[in-house]
């Protein structure tokens, strides 16, 4: 580590029948008629604007409502017309920074959330197979009593809190909290199944696990490599900014999937995978990219460690072997990687294709590794950008709904209970007694990850003995979540059978509400929407936007906040809860919540976001560039929108957000930023801090490690702080300093306060150092299963025994020849009940299907428009339409994932509490996806099985 | 005078059908209804292409032209529109129109076709402007209001545009001056050779 001292640094602060359905082509004939006329039936026509015009007076004072698409991470501004508390107009937002006014079909249609026509209406719980009323009173006490019971015989971890990624960022920190003060790790959300890979993956490279630069920032790609991400139907609007880049800046695009899906029809280049080789694919590139001396020497030496150990398994990778495994050839290959090298600097863009699989955290890795191989990282234009799912994932995620860690990722060691017990203002000894104290493989449940979401259903089913925690899994709380987004169907139906009682909170009934035989013990509680409330939410680019309420709520329904209120107190400790929180009119008040979250979220930089500047970037989303996001003029010049985290230390230090990360070319106070030295400072007798590489008017010209007060004393830099933050940051580092001292000091010296190290190519704390390929569980690809196995089975992963081998080794490529995968369409979202429940997006999808090569279709006997029976290799079934399309490889099938209602070839539409299912229903997907979870996080396989298909017979 | 237009530029349609909400939302189009949809070609396969289409507000309308009842007009700005009072569910305009505008409620008693409804170019009908009579016949009035059709306004890549033919080709004009001359920017797969589309097409062809 080197210094430079400068002098006087000055301290920087501051179809006709069709119906638009012509994708769909069997549509046309079968099932518009089908499904259309009959559900038509069900909907008075104009019943919409009738009740509109008897309520609503003609000119009746129109109040106009900021607020933020509730569908994707994109983010996109809506603004809203409220005449009376009716919310009669949506308007485009043209001066939202991240999309023009511009919507897909999910965001233009928001507004029905206005009617909310087939929500769930008032508290129901299950009584003889019925649906019965009951008052919110009695919900919670009965509920609540259940819990309490629960608690007392099997312990804490019997409930499990499964809270969502479409909370605000408020509710999901105080859903973290709750679940920490109910004494459990059994917590989590979406994340787990939708990019914990990446966040695993990605962190472990360079420090954080997001998407490093932003939708905007692609406009200066010259190069955009998407895989396993189809943002034309996913996260349409990103597409305006890949168009964009396309139009303006000519950049190469080069689209990646095992389907040729809508984005790669407007890709320069489309290239067909095989499932589940995403590695192959990215080390064939990297193999032209050595061999012809394409990497960016300088940019690796500085700031790279282990490229080497990556270059020794690339260089098994021939353009013959690559071939084999992934199916592409050498020339292609050889071309898109010349592409990559010659158009810099390009972007790379992941989504589920590449995270949801038992490798996901190999994927993601060697995507980053790509990257860094290019030099493209911490530059504008370039970045890993990793396009998250829902509205707020991103938020939750950081918020820490998951089961290995409290928010801000500080983790479950005592340091990061100690730091939270202190910024709640809760007794720490009481905290640790909330839970249970025996100890299991060596860890109490305090500090062992919890059961992840997407193994719920083990943790009920498994044997109790096996288990690291006292009993199984009795209360299942499914808040926010649809259970049809989860693999292993059939088996979920059994676990949520032998549950002592399942909890739906949610806007809508939801299939887990109807998939099982239970004839009671089902309760559903009506939260509402995030537009009959308000608080903050994280765009995938990490930009935290403020939503103004819209309505109230509507029904008996209540937000998610308000019913943590009631239980906690239920429960008993809603006063530790919201010791620092004002309850107003039964509500905790929201920025009371945002000012807890910029109080302890020092690690990731959630501490300069106060509620007052959210705000004032709300109110003034015309002012920021389309391009940079950069504000230009106006009161928050300079800023970057909604502060992308790391915003460093406190609201008044003013840091105006990182738009890029690790961008080097600005001072850490305009948002500049290092890789993080997160991994120790030396390795084996190697440097993994950066050499010669720091960030602009750095005072350290070189790497050094995170800040501490040691470290701050050592530099001759403590005399800095003032008199009140010496107090607090003796003894502290950048993360736990409450006074937010370290991390000024740090940044007053134009270094970043986690340090600047090298990112590392090779994670030797994974399972994998190097990422390998690995053939999935289930592969049609018998021969290669020895060459390229998968790991060992392993007794106990987030407290649950795992199995790879021994499914491995079972060969059922003969039974179940195809490949089975699984995706998005742009109509729905995630379970797709919400979507489904919206007559505007329902009409233009109402049958669920399998697309099917036209050489297999032929082969097994069946024709476009056919039913089927896609039967996965596990056993569960689908009975669904058969479309029969090129799109889709020989050998491949694709199902969407969004449909729910039906269960193997049962049609469950009548058990929805009345008026409260949606207007299309279908087979879920995932009734015949199976068993695989990635070692690190638990990640579920939804993007590479086996199944069979017939022909319905009647 | 204004002579309103839409044009949809292919090469940016990705077919998210955000135009076909975006019209159902503003208007309060019922189920069955689609004043407008979104037509894709190639589906699935190398060189697909979408493109939205509604009522094209034709200069020399043909539904105009065999109206039985006379219930069209064409507003000063080109707008085809049409009185429902006077239309007697006869669907002559659906045969002639090339674009399948036309809609009819399948609501309506077997046999009857209900009134017709199409793309208003979110100009409304005959009654006063943005009257809670038009709004419930013919949906919104945003000419009338000085907006464009909420379809082009909230597409998700801008590629639908609506508004005064002049202006939409000139922000198409300088869309294919950046995209250069036919491949340079457009090529769909290298695989490929078909003619590309970001012709200028507010100039004659060759
Ligand atoms: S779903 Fe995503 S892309 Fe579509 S309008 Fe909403 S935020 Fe924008
Ligand atoms: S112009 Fe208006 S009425 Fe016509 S398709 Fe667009 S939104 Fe619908
Ligand atoms: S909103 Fe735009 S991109 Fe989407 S289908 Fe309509 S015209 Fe195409």
């Amino acid at each position: 580590m080197r210094l430079t001292k400068k002098s006087d640094q000055p301290s920087a602060t501051s179809n006709t029948s069709g119906l638009g359905l012509s994708r769909r082509r069997f549509l046309q004939n079968s099932g518009i008629a089908a499904g259309g006329v009959a559900t038509a039936g069900m909907m008075a026509p104009g019943m919409m604007q009738q009740a509109q015009a008897a309520i609503v007076p003609t000119g009746a004072p129109t109040e106009v409502k900021r607020t933020i698409c509730t569908h994707c991470s994109v983010g996109c501004g809506v603004y809203a017309e409220v005449q009376n508390g009716i919310w009669t107009g949506q308007e485009p937002a043209f001066d939202h920074p991240f999309n023009l006014g511009a919507h897909c079909a999910k965001g233009a249609a928001v507004r029905e959330h206005g009617h909310g026509d087939r929500r769930l209406k008032y508290p129901m719980k299950l009584v003889d197979g019925q649906w019965k009323k009951l008052s919110w009173e009695q919900a919670i006490d009965e509920v609540g009593d259940k819990m309490l019971q629960v608690r007392q015989e099997s312990g804490p971890d019997s409930v499990y809190w499964l809270g969502s990624a479409k909370f605000s960022n408020e509710q999901a920190y105080l859903f973290r909290k709750y679940a920490a003060l109910w004494g459990t790790n059994n917590v989590d959300h979406q994340a787990r199944i939708c990019h914990s890979t990446t966040v695993a993956g990605v962190a472990n490279t360079w420090g954080y696990g997001a998407m490093t630069n932003s939708f905007n920032d692609i406009h200066f790609s010259k190069s955009i490599i998407l895989i396993g991400s189809n943002p034309a139907e996913a996260h349409p609007v990103a597409m305006q900014h890949i168009l964009r880049a396309k139009e303006r800046n000519k950049a190469h695009i080069i689209c990646v999937d095992p389907r040729f899906t809508r984005t790669a029809a407007h890709a320069n280049e489309y290239i067909r995978i095989r499932p589940g080789s995403d590695v192959a694919f990215v080390w064939g590139l990297l193999w032209h990219i050595f061999e012809n001396g394409w990497e960016d020497d300088q940019f690796i030496q500085q700031r790279v460690y282990g490229m080497e150990e990556v270059r020794e398994e690339v260089s098994k990778w021939t353009p013959e072997e690559v071939e084999n495994v992934s199916g592409v050839k050498g020339d292609q290959m050889r071309r898109a990687a010349k592409e990559l090298a010659e158009n810099r600097p390009g972007t790379i863009i992941w989504c589920m294709g590449g995270t949801q699989h038992t490798t996901g955290n190999n994927n993601t890795r060697a995507y980053c590794i790509l990257m860094l191989a290019l030099g493209n990282m911490g530059k504008s234009g370039g970045g890993t950008n990793i396009f998250r799912g829902h509205d707020n994932v991103q938020g939750a995620t950081d918020l820490g709904i998951l089961s290995h860690t409290l928010p801000g990722y500080y983790g479950l060691s005592d340091g990061a209970w100690k730091h939270w017990s202190k910024v709640w203002d809760v007794d720490l000894e009481w905290l640790q007694n909330r839970f249970d104290q025996k100890v299991y493989r060596k860890l109490k449940p305090i500090n062992n990850k919890g059961i992840p979401v997407s193994r719920w259903i083990d943790g009920v089913l498994e044997d109790k003995a096996q288990i690291d925690q006292k009993d199984n899994l009795r209360v299942m709380v499914c808040w926010g979540h649809a259970v049809n987004s989860q693999t292993r169907g059939v088996e979920m139906k059994k676990a949520i059978e032998k549950l002592d009682t399942l909890v739906i909170v949610d806007p809508y009934p939801t299939h887990a509400a109807v998939m099982s035989d239970r004839k009671d013990g089902v309760y559903l509680l009506p939260a509402c929407t995030q537009f009959e409330t308000s608080g903050s939410v994280t765009a995938s680019n990490r930009s935290i936007q403020w939503r103004d309420q819209v309505i109230e709520p509507l029904f008996e329904s209540k937000p998610d906040h308000e019913i943590m209120n009631l239980f906690a107190n239920k429960l008993g400790f809603g006063e530790e809860l919201f010791k620092n929180i004002e309850i107003k009119n039964g509500q905790p008040v929201i920025e009371d919540i945002t000012r807890e979250i910029n109080k302890g979220m020092w690690t990731i930089g959630y501490t300069g976001q106060s509620p007052e500047r959210l705000k004032l970037h709300q109110k003034n989303w015309h002012t920021f560039n389309y391009d940079t996001l950069k504000g230009e003029g106006g009161p928050i010049s300079g800023e970057y929108y909604g502060m992308p985290w790391p915003c460093w230390g406190t609201a008044e230090q003013g840091h105006p957000g990182t738009p890029i990360l690790y961008d080097t070319s600005k001072p850490v106070a305009e948002g500049g930023l290092t890789f993080r030295a997160r991994f120790g400072v030396e390795r084996e007798g190697q440097n993994l801090l950066a050499e010669n590489s720091f960030s602009k008017d750095s005072d350290i010209r070189d790497g050094y490690p995170e800040f501490s007060d040691k470290l701050l004393k050592k530099l001759g830099w403590w005399n800095d702080l003032t008199a009140e933050e010496k107090a607090q940051a003796e003894g502290k580092n950048w993360k736990t300093d409450l006074s937010g001292g370290i991390q000024r000091v740090a940044i007053k010296h134009g270094c970043s306060p986690f340090g600047n190290a090298k990112a590392r190519a090779v994670v030797w704390t994974f399972p994998d150092k190097v990422p390998l390929h690995r053939e999935p569980l289930y592969t049609p690809r018998r021969d290669l299963v020895s060459k390229y196995p998968t790991w060992d089975d392993s007794e106990s992963m987030y407290r649950l025994p795992t199995l790879y081998k021994s499914i491995q080794d079972k060969d059922l490529s003969k039974e179940y020849p195809i490949i089975l995968t699984s995706g998005r369409l742009v109509e729905y979202e995630g379970g797709g009940e919400e979507t489904r429940s919206n007559p505007w997006l329902a009409e233009l999808q109402q049958e669920m299907f399998v697309e099917v090569n036209p050489v297999d279709a032929n082969n097994m006997g069946f024709r476009d428009g056919d039913d089927v029976w896609v039967e996965g290799a596990e056993g569960g079934k689908v009975r669904v339409k058969a479309l029969v399309t090129r799109r889709v490889d020989e050998g491949v099938v694709f199902m969407p994932f969004h449909f729910g209602g039906h269960f193997q070839g049962k049609d469950l539409t009548d058990k929805y509490p009345k008026g409260a299912a949606p207007y299309v229903t279908g087979e879920a997907a995932n009734t015949a996806t199976t068993y695989g979870y990635d070692p690190v996080t638990q990640m579920q396989e939804t993007k590479v099985t086996l199944c069979r298909i017939n022909k319905a017979t009647a | 005078m204004a002579k309103m237009k839409f044009l949809c530029d292919s090469k940016r349609c990705i077919e998210c059908n955000g135009c076909v909400t975006a019209c159902k939302n503003e208007n309060n189009v019922e189920w069955g209804i689609q004043r407008r949809r979104v037509v894709t070609i190639n589906d699935g396969e190398p060189g697909e292409t979408s493109i939205s289409v509604a009522c094209m507000h034709c200069t020399d309308a043909p539904c105009m032209a065999v109206c039985p009842t006379d219930v069209f007009y064409q507003t000063e700005d080109g707008i085809v529109l049409h009185n429902k009072d006077g239309c007697i569910g006869c669907g002559y305009c659906l045969f002639a129109c090339p674009f399948g505008a036309p809609q009819f409620p399948s609501d309506a008693a077997f046999g009857e076709r209900g009134k017709m409804d199409k793309c208003t170019f979110c100009a409304g009908g005959p009654e006063e402007d943005n009257s809670p009579e038009e709004k419930a016949k013919y949906g919104a009035n945003r000419i009338a209001e000085g907006k464009l059709p909420m379809c082009a306004e909230m597409c998700s890549t801008k590629a639908l545009l609506a508004g005064d033919a002049a202006e939409v080709s000139d922000i198409f004009r300088e869309r294919v001056i950046y995209r250069g001359h036919n491949d340079g920017a457009w090529a769909q797969t290298t695989l490929q050779n078909e003619t590309d589309l970001a012709y200028d097409a507010t100039q004659p062809k060759a």
